[in-house]
């Protein structure tokens, strides 16, 4: 697939593409080409499976309770805890 | 996703007279991002605690000098980062400058690994082995995509914020964002790619 024309265009474009940010011809013009390119099917659908990936994985991501109740300490907010 | 959080939750003038239950209310509603972003660049929870107290002892110190012109999250994600790239810095002095991309990092990167792993079962992505290569794998990442990669694809960050943070051009926050996630579908699909090939 690299030395293809048409693949090495979409790869320039993939972040853009993958966040709607590229002009809708040339959106169109790799849509049309995935259609007819497996390889890059795949690195598109791969790509928006990594970058989903961790988005899911860090919005698990809290505070934990003793790290919060020192951050208060260190910061003397200790009264402000509980409210 | 985390959105940028609406200004009004805090009130600037009472932060700046000094008054502790909205710098609590401060504290209690940017503590989370602060935490994400120290957990993500450090990949170490000792050093996200330091980098969240850090981050706001600054905070409150420094509060009287912000003029408004950024949103307070922005603001924070810039001590934060800051506060994150020092201590990257302690621990790897040979690291390579954050504005200065290293040559590796401005060279166009092809695909190596074509193996559609998107159909593994969820429980195969969100399996301790497979967060932990997630983890892993960011942190191959060179700080300078690191970082641009934490700010827009896990905080949400826009393009335009994520160059105001970091003081870089909004041209330059999208080259290093493809960079980086191009790196991280790599390095993901070695190993999830010989997860479908074992069936």
């Amino acid at each position: 697939m690299h030395k293809h024309e048409d693949c090495r265009k979409l790869l320039d474009s993939l972040s853009g593409y993958h966040d709607g940010e590229i002009p809708q011809e040339l959106c169109d013009e790799i849509e049309q080409h995935m259609k007819d390119c497996d390889n890059c099917r795949i690195v598109v659908d791969t790509l928006g499976k990594t970058i989903s990936l961790y988005q899911t994985t860090s919005e698990e991501i809290t505070v934990p309770d003793d790290v919060r109740q020192r951050l208060f300490h260190r910061l003397d907010l200790d009264e402000f805890l509980n409210l | 996703m985390i959105k940028d959080q609406d200004q009004k939750i805090v009130s600037l003038d009472a932060l700046r007279e000094g008054d502790r239950p909205e710098f609590a209310k401060l504290v209690e509603e940017y503590s989370p991002m602060i935490y994400r972003l120290g957990l993500k660049m450090l990949n170490n929870p000792q050093d996200a605690e330091d980098i969240l107290q850090e981050t706001f002892i600054k905070a409150y110190k420094h509060i009287g000098k912000f003029d408004g012109r950024s949103s307070i999250s922005t603001w924070l994600y810039r001590i934060a980062t800051n506060e994150a790239l020092m201590s990257l810095r302690k621990k790897r002095p040979d690291m390579i400058s954050f504005d200065v991309p290293s040559i590796n990092e401005s060279e166009p990167q092809e695909p190596m690994q074509i193996v559609d792993w998107c159909c593994l079962p969820e429980e195969e992505f969100l399996s301790s082995e497979g967060r932990l290569r997630l983890d892993e794998a960011a942190e191959r990442l060179p700080e300078s995509l690191r970082i641009v990669f934490v700010l827009r694809d896990i905080e949400g960050l826009s393009t335009r914020e994520t160059a105001d943070v970091l003081d870089i051009s909004e041209m330059a926050v999208k080259t290093r964002l493809s960079r980086a996630r191009l790196r991280l579908r790599e390095d993901l699909s070695t190993y999830f790619g010989k997860l479908v090939e074992k069936g």
